[in-house]
This record gives structure tokens, C-alpha cells and sequence, in this order.
């Protein structure tokens, strides 16, 4: 199963995130996990978000430049090894990292990780192969611990 | 294929006897004017004293500063009763300029723009929407004066508005537009944004590209994102306005009217002519004006003449597209550069969007050069690393070109000011 990272382009300066969370928030889009990386007065806000169709067309509708793109979103155990695990046998398979953040599930018990990687095919055949578990939008989606907060 | 057979494809030693016999009408018609009269009083000149083409040399160059100083009747050289309309450059620096007409005036103008426009294969059942400023500015009424002399029928649109400008064009089947080219790229996110595509949802086959020099990438964007031909056109207040100089249906450099004009490129610095084919300042005469004739004018322009025939069959000389205006010039450390020049290496490399700005500052004794670039849409592909090479990319071509090593900014596309007149491309905050 995949997994949809949405990306958006930003100038590096105040702002520019302030209106990303703004616009997901009107459109109670929930984040599920953030990472940004900058370069030279520029960079990128990557996202997991529970409704990424959703979010990229209120993203693209307010002027922002988004792109998503299939990634793989690991489920691990939230104790020590849990990454260590996949880690190594990515590095076992000689799949390469392009660009991997986590977030925790369930304290002490679920972790997801999410991974981009260069041999998208392959790593998912790896996992199952594994018995490791991933995660599809609409797994991201279902697995708020709020749900019910949800209106 | 011509709109006027004999004078278009006149053999070059009657186009020279034609120039000959209208220069020495245009000298006697200058010197009733305040400042051609006392100018050729003090060189001890008149229009018995040119006998030849060459005899034009005599007669000294005539600057906007000429202009500026003789407000603005100056070089009048009929009764003030002759006029029918005036027109002012924009004025950006100094002075405005004024050039007045008489009925004539008009007459002959917009029959070159027509000529122009006839000779892109602009006809009588076409549908011109003209998106140009009107008033002042010689490219709203000119090319409305010109469309309609050729019997197409014109929209005058006016500048800006770009939802109600995408609008008429659906309404009304236009096929023709007259647009400053940096707002041409900038209408395709307007397109874009109405869900209508230009190249299927409107019958566009031809635009004038005028009002702001442009690289030759650009046009190929704009011709290929629209789906049309784009012709590159030329022309300044000073003398009338557009249809100077204007591309035939082969591209290849602008035809300048020469029953019209007198042609000259002289070195900047030296003023002395340079080679036919070398570059130069483009220096023009008006032969048909009766109002206010003006000779030898400098128009600060950079360009050169294409040596050789035109494959159209058109006599008259060819310009290349213009290099820059010596007014726009910038130094920096010591080099010359060209916004042009940067537009020119920008718009080759791929995944730059359509707007840039240049941004001038001095830090201590060192002048720096910002160049922000919007990057294209569909360029972004989350990957930083990708942004990162691009933004290395254009730092390197920009390097090669203008030898100095500018800081490169990548922006978000539709973040920079975005102009519906002339495109805003330098910020200059260096102190004076």
C-alpha cells in the first residue's frame, strides 16, 4: 500500500507556513505529520495530511505550488530497535533513503514511519515480504486516535 | 500578400531616390521649426546642401534631450492650427517628450501600421482585440488607427482587466491580439485559472508582441503555450510610434519602412557609422512628416542591421530584434549588462517560470546583483535537491553570460509583482 506525501514550494520567510496551517485548518484537513527542509532562501513543506486529494486542491485553490508523490508509510513498534529493524533491512535490500520522517501512533506501542524511497515497487514487496505492516491514505486517515472529535 | 506592392518590393537604388528627394522635403520642411531653423542657421545648412544619401551626415544628431529642451513646440513646423492629436512618451526619466501630428501625419502612420499588420497576414476578416493602453501611449491608438484601416474589425480592449480580456476573445472570436509580451505570459495563469485553454478554446492565430524588448525564447513560449505566430514589432513616439519596423511572416528580423525613414547604426560612443551587420545605436529620420520632423533622432536603441534580401521579397531593411536601450543599461562592477541579456539565458532554462526581477544593492563599496526567479509550476516535484540544482543552474548560465556571479533567488510562481503595462524587470537601490 501507498501513501501520499503532498509537498509545497515556500519562499523561506515568515509566513509562508503560518499559511499553509491556515489553509488546512479552514479546511479541517488534519496533519498527521510535517517535516520541512530549506535551502538557500527556499524550501519545502512536506505533509501527511488524512485527506491528501482534498488538501492539495485547497492548497493549489489559495495560489500554492504543491506536488505529491507516492511514499511508504511503515508501521513499527514504538521501542528501541523499532526503526532500527526496517532500517536495516532496507539496507539489506540496498534501497535507498531519499527523504524519511516518523510520527508515534500509539505511545509505547505503534509508530509510523514514513519513507521515500528510490524503489517504490520493491520496498513494498520488502515489507510484505517482512510482515511489515503499511499504511494507505485511507489507513492514514482511519487511524485518527480523534475521530470522534472530527465534525 | 502585399498591401502595397510597388513601394514594399522597390529596387534598392529607387528606394534610394525615393529617401533622397523626401529627406531634402523633410530638411526644408524642419527648418521652419524654432530648433531646426537656428540648428542649420548656425551649421550654415539647407536642403540644397544634400545631394546624396550621404549628405545626411551633415545634419547633426538630434537628442531627447533636444526634445526635452525645446517644450514643447519646439520643433513644431506648421501653424499649431495643422494639428489633429498629440501624443507624450511615458517619461519614466526626466522630461516627458510631446510629438504633435497633422491629419497627414495620422494618415501616413497608420498606413505603415497597416502595412504592418498586412504583412503578417493580418486581413480584413480577422477580429483584432487591441490590448494595449490607450491615450498617451502610441501603441493603443496607433495599432487601432492601423487594424482599422486594414478593415478588420477592432476590439478595443484597453490594457488590464485579464478575466474580461479572455472573455471578449471567446465572445467574439478574436484572432488577432496586440500584447506587451510579459503580460502575454502572464494572461496563461489567468487562462489557466478560467479553465480555458488558449489553444483549443479560442480561434488566436496571430499576436503583435510590442512595447517591451523580448528574447527570442519568450516568443517561442508565448507562440507555443497560445498556439500561434507571434511577430515582434518596433516603434517609439518620437518616430510616430508602432509600425517603424515591424517582422515579416519569415521572423527573421524587422523590415524598417524606408519610404518612411532613413536608416542609420552608429557606434554610441563615437557616433560615427558602424559596418552594415555591426552593432550599433539605430539612428532615424523621418521623411513623411509634416508636424514635427525629426532628423537623425538617437533613439538609444541597440541593435544592427541583417545584411543581405529578405526571402518575402520586401526591400526594405532588416533590424534584428533590439539588443537593449542604452538607457537600460546597468553597470555593475564595471560590466554592462542587459535585462534582455538575463531574460534571453533565463527563459532557456528549463523549469523557469515567466516572471523575473532584478534587484540592485550596494553593500559598502561593492555593488551586488539579486536576479529572483519564479520557478514553473509544473516544474516542482517536492524534491529540494532539484530545486537546489536548478537555482545552481541558473546562477552558472547567468555567470557565463554577464561574468559576474549573481545571487539567485528562487520564488514561488505568480509571487512576483506582476505589471499589465511595461514589465517592472530592474530595482536599482544603489545610492546614487
Amino acid at each position: 500500500m501507498v501513501a501520499y506525501q503532498l509537498s509545497v514550494f515556500a519562499e523561506n520567510k515568515p509566513g509562508r507556513l503560518a499559511k499553509v496551517t491556515g489553509i488546512l485548518k479552514k479546511g479541517k484537513i488534519n496533519i498527521r505529520a510535517i517535516t520541512i527542509s530549506t535551502s538557500d532562501g527556499f524550501g519545502v513543506i512536506n505533509l501527511i495530511v488524512d485527506d491528501p486529494e482534498r488538501a492539495r486542491s485547497i492548497l493549489e485553490d489559495e495560489g500554492l505550488t504543491v506536488s505529491m508523490k507516492e511514499v511508504v508509510a511503515v508501521v513499527i513498534e514504538d521501542k528501541p530497535g523499532g526503526l532500527d529493524k526496517l532500517i536495516q533491512l532496507l539496507f539489506d535490500e540496498d534501497i535507498n533513503v531519499e527523504n524519511a520522517y516518523g510520527f508515534v501512533l500509539e505511545s509505547r506501542e505503534k509508530a509510523v514511519f514514513v519513507v521515500d524511497v528510490n524503489q517504490l515497487e520493491k520496498t513494498q514487496k520488502v515489507l510484505e515480504d517482512a510482515g511489515l505492516k503499511t499504511l494507505d491514505a485511507q489507513a492514514l486517515s482511519a487511524i485518527e486516535p480523534f475521530h470522534y472529535m472530527k465534525y | 500578400m502585399y498591401w502595397e506592392k510597388e513601394t514594399e518590393t522597390m529596387p534598392g537604388n529607387r528606394l534610394e531616390e525615393l529617401q533622397l528627394a523626401r529627406l531634402k522635403k523633410s530638411v526644408e520642411k524642419a527648418s521652419a521649426s524654432v530648433f531646426y531653423g537656428g540648428l542649420f542657421k548656425k551649421t550654415n545648412l539647407d536642403s540644397n546642401g544634400i545631394k546624396s544619401l550621404e549628405d545626411i551626415k551633415k545634419i547633426p544628431l538630434t537628442t531627447k534631450d533636444d526634445l526635452r529642451e525645446h517644450w514643447p513646440y519646439g520643433f513644431l513646423a506648421v501653424s499649431r492650427d495643422e494639428l489633429v492629436r498629440m501624443h507624450s512618451s511615458s517619461g519614466t526619466t526626466g522630461r516627458a517628450t510631446v510629438i504633435f501630428h497633422t491629419i497627414d501625419d495620422i494618415k501616413e502612420w497608420t498606413n505603415i501600421v497597416a502595412r504592418s499588420m498586412y504583412m503578417t497576414g493580418m486581413r480584413k476578416s480577422d477580429v483584432f482585440q487591441n490590448m494595449m493602453t490607450y491615450g498617451l501611449f502610441t501603441g493603443g491608438l496607433g495599432f487601432h488607427y492601423g487594424a482599422e484601416k486594414l478593415g478588420a474589425l477592432v476590439i478595443p480592449a484597453g490594457a488590464g482587466n485579464s478575466k474580461r480580456q479572455i472573455q471578449l476573445m471567446q465572445d467574439f472570436g478574436t484572432t488577432a491580439i496586440h500584447i506587451i509580451p510579459s503580460y502575454a505570459l502572464h494572461l496563461l495563469s489567468v487562462f489557466e485559472e478560467m479553465g480555458v485553454d488558449p489553444r483549443s478554446d479560442t480561434q488566436l492565430q496571430i499576436a503583435f508582441l510590442g512595447a517591451e524588448p523580448h528574447s527570442e525564447k519568450t516568443r517561442e513560449k508565448i507562440e507555443e503555450f497560445y498556439g500561434i505566430k507571434a511577430y515582434n514589432s518596433y516603434g517609439l513616439s518620437e518616430m510616430d510610434g508602432p509600425g517603424v519596423a515591424f517582422e515579416c511572416r519569415r521572423q527573421n528580423g524587422m523590415h524598417i519602412w524606408e519610404d518612411n525613414f532613413i536608416v542609420e547604426i552608429i557606434n554610441p560612443d563615437t557616433l560615427e557609422p558602424v559596418p552594415d551587420g555591426e552593432e550599433g545605436e539605430l539612428v532615424l529620420t523621418t521623411l513623411l512628416r509634416d508636424g514635427m520632423p525629426i532628423l537623425r533622432y538617437r533613439t538609444k536603441d541597440l541593435t544592427r542591421i541583417i545584411p543581405g534580401p529578405c526571402e518575402c521579397g520586401r526591400t526594405h531593411v532588416r533590424i534584428e530584434r533590439i539588443k537593449g536601450r542604452t538607457d537600460d543599461m546597468l553597470i555593475l562592477k564595471g560590466v554592462n549588462i542587459f535585462p534582455i541579456q538575463i531574460e534571453k539565458k533565463l527563459m532557456d532554462v528549463p523549469g523557469v517560470g515567466t516572471n523575473f526581477l532584478i534587484i540592485l544593492e550596494r553593500k559598502g563599496f561593492n555593488d551586488h546583483m539579486t536576479v529572483r526567479v519564479e520557478v514553473q509550476k509544473e516544474f516542482f516535484s517536492g524534491d529540494l535537491k532539484q530545486l537546489e540544482n536548478l537555482r545552481r543552474r541558473i546562477v552558472e548560465e547567468l555567470k557565463g553570460d554577464i561574468l559576474i556571479t549573481p545571487k539567485v533567488e528562487l520564488v514561488e510562481p505568480g509571487s512576483l509583482p506582476k505589471s499589465e503595462g511595461k514589465a517592472v524587470r530592474v530595482i536599482d537601490n544603489r545610492e546614487e
